[in-house]
């Protein structure tokens, strides 16, 4: 696409902005379109309002004339769109709903001038605009003269700012701000509080600061899910066992299982008045307990859910460790055990350290469980929540308290980087290599066996449970009792002049399905075409887009949460309590996963094809659309059954953005829970479960393998498989 | 193939149209944030629809949350009413300006607690319902260790519950800033304090939420949960083997109140809904839905189940005193200090 035209496809939908829809985002929406407060900006204008946006159309005008001439100007494209951008963000920050906000511009405004946020009106301008930049920068030689890679950096670029970069700055400064000042001594005392700090676990009864439970309890996590990821890994990929169903069973029912469930059913079963805490009771008279309620409960709980998780990364590393390897070894008359020793575990780690990274990170970020079975037993996330959502509010306090968490995630990250960073891996190389497995020395063969069987035996008991509390009257009291009623509850319907949907769930179901498929197709979209980009494209600032892109995987949703419902909750930029907020924090959560599905699918179609369509005349557009996407086809459903699932299944991020008419499963389910109604909780979980494993099973038929899950192929260095929480 | 395509694109947009907000609002419309049970919320929402036709938008939050929803949104507001949840809550949001005044035609059909705390809160809010505190114990679990059942709060300092009651945090928990200012109320602020920290030792889990101790003294997860009575007749309802106490020293009580949000957008529909709200049939809806608390109206049926408060000794609770913020972030300063942060 050259630079001239899309100039003037920028320049038309720019001035569509200004003429046709409502310049701002009322909550009567289009009622009164094109009057009242629905107006399009030139209406606004006509009538004397808002004169402060005029630059606005004037800035279109000036470089209107040049582009219906056959030149596009490039550095006047360029001040024309970056003008536009800026202007709206400055007038939108500067007269807020309130008032004017800066007491700067109150001399050309007055003090009471009024505006409510931006609209669809200035979606399109602020498209138009960048449209403009981008061809400018195009017309100016960068991106290789290609208008159209220009646009999709430039907007990618520009969503990223917006969506993933903005909200962290939001809380970065709520953080340091009290009584609405800037105030440095708060900043410091927040993040060496007590709280967070404090080790009296050590020196007496009392409980540990926040950071240390959470960084226990992530580390466990990791070493734990790690080893037993582990066994199930060598048990598939090395021991004659044919038990692959059972083995990938397993591993998709943490995917689709909202993580705070494998809780409910923990507490049947060890709860002190649990199944297995009244047989152990009543046969063996073991006192019965509470200590499932704190970090053994909440370790449990997160092991269940991130175990399978590791098992996939490592069961990928095993499979990928060249055999040839193994066989020099024992020809050379290794021991099996030695073998194993000395070759395969060190070709292990780099597997080992992700799945390591992978649990910690999980763990961090994970809500549910430790809202469920932490009793007394605080970790930051809970904290967090209740800091903004308890009696005593107090955003500055969540701000630092998201900060420390986020600053143990990036931490996390920066130490595996460093750790692996100076050694090589690499056993697949071009040469062909047709050894056969060593099978595994017999002694680690049944200590894994050991491990790996009653660790599945426990996962099966913990889903039966919930399949079962779902028609029981009530699981947690023992009575056992068939019952509908949970459903009947849930998902009621009734023939009232229509069909009238009565059941408790149906909102939230619905919104959730909604969110769930629309936000799937944008984030399998957006991050394929930035694949595309980082992978076949070089231009000026292609590090920084990539880290941008991937930034969002080491956020906790937590942090995500707490950071969206700060920046987006006023003028000029008000998406809470809609839903287009929770489609937007879904999409950018989970870009990193279709970015990277993308990056690897890329890696493994030849440049030349590129070259062919290029040597052929097809610009950047034609190859895009003829070559590359058509064979992307796994890879671009692999990641929208990704973001299908995962944003069913999302608590954390979005626990804070629900509002009452866009309420999602998860957060509704969570409300049932902290109300003691775990039988309708566990009923509607099982229909959730039942939804994606269709989905995902449906995806499984189509491309004839769940890519669920396996998104990394070339490598177990990359961040890896994100699972359920969130 | 092309039309499909625009078919499937025009969908798409439809789709993402509708979340954008209030593109399809009718008129007629109210939002309402509800902060008891679920199962309460749902049926007077319906119940509202259908005696008016106004379409109501409804968020069940706990009132803390509802509250800390509702400072947000101050500049901006979302909600129209805010419908029940303890009146603490309440009064703060009244005292901080959130919520506007409003004299009901039916405040002179009430009783005079609820117009009394109105009355405190120059009529930004008005008590729908009431309900005592107190605690509720499992009897198999209390029967099996052979203890006295008790009868008092100072039976719950006692060395045979230690690790055996549970109760909210009153950080997170309206029920439990309740207990918090009923025991400085009952005992004066320094023994209170002692008795609160003696309570500690006993304390096996500070819940978040203020009824989840009523639901697991009915499992037996613990022997004793304290809670608003009301919580604990829904659990002995449903069948759990539970026994109920209003505590012999006499116990405070909250005032389940009802709020028009200031700056609403169907101030015309609010009113409405405060009006039906405080209706005799409105009020019944609360016992089909198992909750077990006391009608404001005194023309409204008291569920057979409901603890009367003839029968518990009440203290003369002071809404407007231990529900203003000051004395609030004062009390649960020291608690966390004093209490919380005291070894077991």
């Amino acid at each position: 696409m050259g630079a001239l035209s899309l100039a003037r496809a920028a320049l038309v939908c720019a001035a569509l902005g200004l003429l046709i829809p409502p310049w701002y985002g009322p909550d009567s929406g289009f009622t009164t379109w094109p009057a009242g407060e629905a107006a399009p900006l030139v209406l606004l204008l006509a009538r004397g309002e808002a004169w402060w946006l005029w630059p606005l159309p004037l800035i279109l005008l000036a470089c209107a004339p040049a582009l219906l001439g056959r030149r596009a100007e490039g550095r006047m494209l360029v001040a024309c769109g970056a003008a536009a951008i800026a202007w709206v963000f400055l007038q939108g920050w500067a007269i807020g709903l309130p008032g004017t906000v800066w007491s700067i511009a109150a001399p050309f405004v007055g003090a009471d001038a009024t505006q409510p946020a931006l609209g669809w009106g200035a979606t399109a301008l602020l498209t138009g605009a960048a449209g403009l930049l981008a061809a400018g920068l195009a017309a100016r030689g960068r991106f290789g003269g290609d208008a159209f890679v220009a646009f999709l950096v430039t907007g990618s670029a520009a969503l990223l700012i917006l969506f993933v970069f903005a909200p962290l700055l939001t809380i970065l400064s709520a953080a340091a701000i009290e009584d609405g000042k800037i105030a440095p001594g708060a900043l410091v005392g927040r993040f060496a509080a007590p709280e967070a700090w404090s080790l009296a676990c050590v020196t007496g009864s009392l409980g540990c600061g926040v950071v240390w439970n959470t960084l226990a309890l992530a580390t466990l996590t990791g070493v734990l899910s790690t080893l037993l990821g582990l066994a199930f890994a060598l048990l598939a990929a090395r021991a004659k066992l044919h038990l692959g169903g059972a083995f990938r069973a397993l591993a998709i029912l943490p995917l689709i299982t909202p993580p705070f469930v494998v809780s409910l059913s923990l507490i049947v079963l060890f709860g002190r008045t649990g199944m297995v805490t009244e047989a152990l009771s009543a046969l063996l008279g073991i006192p019965r307990s509470r200590w499932i309620y704190g970090l053994p409960g909440v370790l449990l709980a997160q092991l269940l859910a991130f175990t399978p998780i590791a098992y996939l990364l490592l069961e990928g590393a095993v499979r990928q460790i060249a055999p040839s390897l193994e066989e020099a070894a024992s020809t050379m008359g290794a021991r099996r055990f030695t073998v194993f020793r000395t070759v395969t575990w060190p070709l292990l780690r780099p597997g080992l350290a992700a799945a390591f990274l992978l649990g910690f990170v999980e763990s961090l970020s994970d809500f549910g469980n430790p809202l469920v079975l932490g009793g007394d037993f605080d970790v930051l996330a809970t904290r967090i929540f209740f800091a903004i959502a308890g009696a005593r509010h107090d955003p500055g306090r969540a701000a630092a308290l998201a900060l420390l968490l986020l600053g143990l995630t990036l931490g996390a990250f920066a130490l595996q980087t460093a750790w692996l960073g100076r050694r090589r891996y690499v056993t697949v190389t071009g040469k062909g290599d047709a050894g056969v497995p060593t099978p595994l020395p017999r002694g680690l063969a049944i200590a894994c066996g050991a491990v790996a069987f009653p660790w599945m035996a426990f996962t099966a008991i913990v889903y039966a449970i919930i399949m079962l509390g779902a028609f029981v009257h009530d699981i947690g009291r023992g009575d056992m009792t068939f019952t509908w009623r949970h459903y009947v509850t849930a998902f009621e319907v009734e023939w009232f002049q229509g069909l009238v949907f009565r059941g408790a769930a149906w909102d939230s179901l619905f919104t959730t399905i909604e969110v769930a498929a629309i936000s799937a197709p944008l984030t399998a979209g957006l991050g394929i075409l930035l694949a595309w980009l980082l992978a076949r494209q070089s231009f000026p600032g292609r590090r920084t887009l990539e880290f941008m892109a991937m930034l969002s995987f080491a956020i906790p949703g937590t942090v995500v949460g707490v950071s969206y419902i700060m920046a987006f909750n006023v003028p000029p930029l008000e998406l809470t309590g809609t839903g287009l907020i929770l489609v937007i924090c879904f999409v950018f959560r989970n870009l990193p996963v279709g970015v990277r599905g993308g990056i690897a699918a890329l890696a493994q179609i030849d440049r030349s094809l590129d070259e062919a369509s290029a040597t052929m005349g097809g610009g950047a557009v034609a190859t895009l659309r003829r070559v590359i996407l058509p064979l992307l086809r796994p890879a671009i459903i692999a990641a929208l059954a990704y973001s299908f699932v995962h944003a069913m299944t999302a608590v954390s991020a979005v626990i804070f953005l629900v509002s009452a008419r866009h309420n999602l499963a998860t957060v509704y389910i969570v409300g049932r829970v902290e109300a003691g109604e775990i039988a309708l909780a566990i009923a509607y979980s099982s229909v959730l479960i039942l939804i994606m494993l269709a989905v995902v099973l449906g995806i499984d038929k189509l491309v004839g393998r769940a890519q669920i899950g396996r998104r990394a192929p070339a490598g177990a260095m990359q961040p890896a498989p994100v699972p359920v929480t969130a | 193939m092309t039309s499909r395509r625009v078919f499937a694109a025009a969908l798409f947009a439809g789709a993402l149209a509708a979340l954008v907000p209030g593109s399809a609002r009718a008129q007629g419309q109210l939002t309402v944030y509800c902060s008891v049970q679920e199962e309460w919320c749902r049926p007077m929402m319906a119940a509202f629809e259908r005696a008016t036709g106004i379409r109501v938008a409804m968020t069940r939050k706990s009132s803390g949350e509802t509250l800390t929803q509702i400072r947000a949104e101050a500049t901006n507001p979302r909600g129209d009413v805010w419908w029940g949840g303890t009146g603490d809550p309440h009064m703060q949001a009244a005292e901080e300006n959130l919520t506007v005044e409003y004299r009901s035609p039916r405040l002179s059909e009430l009783h005079d607690w609820a117009v009394r705390q109105a009355q405190q809160a120059n009529f930004r809010t008005v008590g729908i319902y009431a309900g005592a505190l107190g605690y509720s114990y499992n009897v198999p679990e209390l029967q099996r260790r052979r203890i006295e059942a008790p009868r008092c709060w100072a039976d719950l300092t006692k060395p045979e519950f230690r690790g055996e009651v549970q109760v909210a945090d009153p950080n997170t928990s309206g029920t439990a800033y309740t207990l918090l200012a009923t025991i400085v109320q009952l005992m004066g602020e320094e023994p209170a304090f002692t008795y609160l920290k003696a309570l500690h030792r006993n304390v096996n889990q500070y819940t978040r939420s203020g009824a989840a101790p009523a639901r697991a003294a009915a499992t037996g997860e613990t022997l004793v949960g304290i809670t608003f009575l009301h919580d604990a007749v829904t659990q002995k309802v449903n069948g759990a083997p539970v026994e109920l106490v209003g505590p012999c020293e006499g116990t405070g009580y909250e005032i389940g109140s009802m709020s028009i949000i200031r700056g609403a957008r169907n101030l015309d529909n609010a009113k409405r809904f405060v009006d039906w709200a405080l209706s005799p049939e409105a009020q019944a809806i609360g016992a089909e839905a198992k909750a077990y608390q006391l009608p404001s109206n005194r023309n409204a049926p008291i569920p057979p189940q409901a603890p009367r408060f003839e029968a518990i000794k009440l203290i003369d609770y002071d809404f407007a005193r231990w529900g203003s913020a000051a004395e609030r972030n004062r009390l649960l300063a020291r608690w966390d200090r004093e209490v919380r942060a005291a070894a077991r």
